[in-house]
């Protein structure tokens, strides 16, 4: 399935991305990081750590509302795999963000913005372990395309 | 009020990761697929999302605290180790067989799709799985 090259859009979005990063930290201190704000929803240590989870999270969810009730049209969502393929990889991926300690927001864009070495050698394993991945699903033993 | 500013954040984030295409497992697994159908769009998120996070962070990380909040909080591990290295291994195989990371899928959970519930389903029970794991083997363990 081929997607369209969206330069502009992608660049406004990776905008809009850095901007929450930067508000986030100057006014309380946190790395915009999805996998550490989800962990510390599901299991806060304390209330205090829960509520301002709680809330980002759900500003998150309600993006794609406010764009339907904007524009008038829903987010595009192309699921090019099975429903195996999301079950086994979101599972692969809960495991993996949790050990590797960050995902793409938080090693990949607030790790390697601080020049953490943690961060720049995940980020660099994880973007080459996908690259392999889809190589090896879609050429080698020829899934979906 | 404070509330309502990481509520803020959080669509800004979540208008964004659409924006961008990161929710879209179609284009994320085409950034991927350097010898197929390529759509280089993501690099483009990741360029912007950097380079404004690096400027800002540089501005804000010079003052002595945060507006809101004590002290920023920011990881201070260096060790580049087995569980840095495989975790973000296994991470990446999984973004690669989904075209989803955390960070896309989430902010589209509102749109009730099925794959994207599917999805993060599975990714709770994988985070969940691995925390017990962690906290039995690392009694310490570390925040991520």
């Amino acid at each position: 399935m081929p997607t369209d090259f969206t330069p502009l859009a992608s660049l406004g979005g990776g905008i809009l991305i850095g901007l929450a990063s930067v508000l986030l930290m100057a006014n309380f201190g946190r790395l915009m990081g999805a996998t550490g704000i989800l962990a510390g929803f599901l299991m806060p240590t304390s209330r205090s750590e829960w509520g301002w989870r709680a809330s980002l999270l759900a500003g998150m969810v309600s993006a794609p509302v406010l764009v339907w009730s904007i524009i008038g049209q829903s987010v595009t969502v192309q699921v090019p795999v099975s429903t195996a393929a999301m079950i086994i990889g979101g599972l692969i991926v809960g495991v993996g963000v949790t050990f590797g300690g960050g995902c793409t927001s938080g090693h990949g864009v607030c790790g390697i913005a601080r020049l953490s070495p943690r961060s720049v050698v995940a980020t660099v394993v994880f973007m080459f372990a996908a690259v392999v991945t889809v190589y090896v699903t879609r050429h080698v033993i020829g899934g979906p395309a | 009020m404070r509330f309502l500013m990481t509520y803020e954040s959080g669509l800004i984030f979540g208008f964004g990761i659409i924006l961008g295409g990161m929710a879209n497992p179609a284009k994320v697994l085409n950034f991927f697929d350097v010898a197929g159908t390529w759509d280089p769009s993501l690099a483009f998120v990741m360029g912007g999302a950097l380079g404004v996070t690096a400027l800002g962070y540089r501005i804000v990380l010079r003052r002595p605290a945060p507006r809101m909040a004590d002290i920023f909080h920011l990881s201070t591990l260096l060790r580049i180790d087995v569980p840095l290295i495989a975790g973000s291994a296994a991470f990446g195989i999984g973004w690669g067989v989904a075209g989803f990371c955390p960070g896309g899928a989430l902010p589209v959970i509102g749109t009730l799709d099925p794959a994207v519930l599917t999805f993060t389903g599975a990714m709770i029970a994988g985070i969940v799985i691995a925390k017990a794991i962690k906290s039995r083997s690392q009694p310490l363990g570390h925040t991520a």
